[in-house]
């Protein structure tokens, strides 16, 4: 039996979709039998990113009510001999279309064959959120360095502690730059994780590579050579629990001088 | 009739105490009370209104009898009723006084868009987060970082008071005084173990917590000691 990870965040734009495919792809990489979900119904990229846009048939709607059989509508990524396959999310339909006692279900019997299903989450905390986490045992709240991503992932946490099938969340913080945390233009790494106060699970740099990477339908994680894709595999490993140590940002423009500044409190 | 007296009237230094007696009935009583006071009315309409409190002993008085007793006695003599003491609760009166002075304890960090709201006073076992809410009918005491909204003395209790190990809230309110963050945060300013209490002009004061032991002694519940 499989574990289900809801990966989610409130707002939008913060990386979640990335996190999602990147985490699946490094987890099959470790031989993991992965499947993703998408359940950001209407607003689907999250085949996409993993470049499997064309091989759609059908669709987590069709599934649910009952147009095809799980196993049809699953998208085999054949980068990964059958380690990892995608549910699509419909792109028509509207969101109310599914029921979280409908998603529990799927979510359930996809943990018979897989060993981890990834459920990339809307933004929001209306239905599709609810849809989302209706069948997941773990969660990963993604933020980024903003108070007002921050805000929200506070919201989420908020909901998700509440929820009783599901662990106390884990953080990943994405999109760091790193020389604006050391001028202090942004949160650092310890301020959110304060201020959030779950345990940490990654951190991830702002990397154009990410982005490039996303754009050709090739997960960050695929190249082992990014400093992102090491961030994603060790989210992976983290886990699969093993214990890895945070990457170290670069510390680089942390002189005598800003810590002067700090010191008497200029920014 | 009986010659026992229901109702006897004292003078003290502090003003007139009207007692009435506990065993008779509330008709009686009442019929008693209206006769004494027209009787003794030796005329004085020129003096002031004369404030009375009434003492009732074991008796339990709903809020209309209450009232009647108090019209009664405005409308005979020129006395205006203070209070009415009884040593009578109801049951829920009882437990709004036992919850209102509990102190709550909770263990949790108040995450945005949650709201906690206690009878009583809260101690507060981690932080208020920007968007979070706590509300309490007493005091609200918090371990943590205060960066939200506290609400004390929130049923209208302008002796309540709010302390946080950091002060950084979004919105201070203590009974019906209202004050909000400065919009332009002075980060470097040491905000550990501050308190915020109403000042006598009415205005939300944040100072360091040692000022309570002057301004709020009736913190203290300690009753023991040397
Ligand atoms: N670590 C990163 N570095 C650079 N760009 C990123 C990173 N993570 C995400 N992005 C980019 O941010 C945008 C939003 O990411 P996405 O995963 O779609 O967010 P969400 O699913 O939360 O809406 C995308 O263009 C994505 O490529
Ligand atoms: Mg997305």
């Amino acid at each position: 039996m499989g574990e289900a990870i809801v990966i989610t965040s409130g707002k939008g734009g913060v990386g979640k979709t990335t996190t999602s495919a990147n985490i699946g792809t490094a987890l099959a990489l470790q031989g993991k039998r992965v499947c993703l979900v998408d359940t950001d119904i209407g607003l689907r990229n999250l085949d996409v990113v993993m470049g499997l846009e064309n091989r759609i048939i059908y669709d987590l709607v069709d599934v649910i009510q009952g147009r095809c059989k799980i196993h049809q509508a699953l998208v085999k990524d054949k980068r990964f001999e059958d380690k990892l396959y995608l549910l699509p999310a419909a792109q028509t339909t509207d969101k109310t279309a599914v029921e979280p006692e409908q998603m529990k279900e799927l979510i359930n019997n996809l943990k018979q064959d897989y060993d981890y299903i990834i459920i990339d989450c809307p933004a929001g905390i209306e239905q599709g959120y609810k849809n989302a986490i209706a069948g997941a045992d773990k969660a990963i709240v993604v933020t980024t360095p903003e108070v007002s991503a921050v805000r929200d992932a506070d919201r989420i946490i908020g909901l998700l502690e509440k929820e009783e099938g599901i662990e106390p969340p884990k953080l990943v913080i994405n999109r760091i730059r790193s020389h604006m945390m050391n001028s202090g233009d942004m949160l650092d790494v310890d301020e959110v994780t304060t201020h959030l106060s779950i345990d940490l699970i990654g951190i991830v740099a702002d990397d154009d590579e990410v982005i490039k990477a996303s754009n050709h339908g090739e997960p960050i994680a695929l190249n082992p050579n990014s400093k992102a894709s090491i961030a994603y595999r060790n989210i992976a490993r983290r886990i699969l629990g093993e214990s890895v140590p945070l990457q170290q940002l670069d510390k680089e423009d942390k002189g005598v001088f800003s810590r002067i500044k700090r010191l008497f409190g200029v920014k | 009739m009986k010659k026992t007296q229901n109702v006897t009237i004292k003078g003290t230094k502090d003003g007139l105490t009207l007692h009435l007696d506990d065993t008779c009935s509330y008709t009686e009583l009442k019929n008693e009370l209206d006769r004494k006071l027209s009787n003794s009315s030796r005329v004085q309409e020129e003096a002031k209104l004369l404030s009375v409190k009434v003492k009732v002993g074991n008796r339990y008085l709903s809020e209309e009898q209450k009232e009647e007793l108090r019209d009664l006695i405005r409308q005979k003599r020129n006395l205006i009723v203070e209070e009415i003491e009884t040593n009578v609760l109801t049951k829920e009166e009882a437990e709004r006084l036992k919850q209102e002075g509990e102190i709550v304890s909770i263990a949790r960090i108040i995450r945005s868009g949650q709201v906690v709201e206690v009878t009583g006073d809260l101690l507060l076992i981690g932080d208020v987060n920007p968007g979070g809410t706590v509300k309490a009918s007493g005091n609200i005491f918090i371990m943590g970082s205060l960066k939200g909204i506290a609400h004390a003395g929130c049923t209208g209790n302008d002796q309540a008071v709010i302390a946080a190990s950091v002060m950084k809230p979004s919105q201070l309110r203590i009974s019906e005084c209202i004050n909000r963050a400065p919009d332009q945060g002075t980060e470097e300013d040491d905000k550990v173990m501050e308190c915020a209490y109403i000042s006598e002009d009415r205005q939300i004061l944040v100072d360091r917590l040692q000022v309570l032991i002057k301004k709020r002694p009736n913190l203290t519940r300690f009753e023991g000691g040397r």
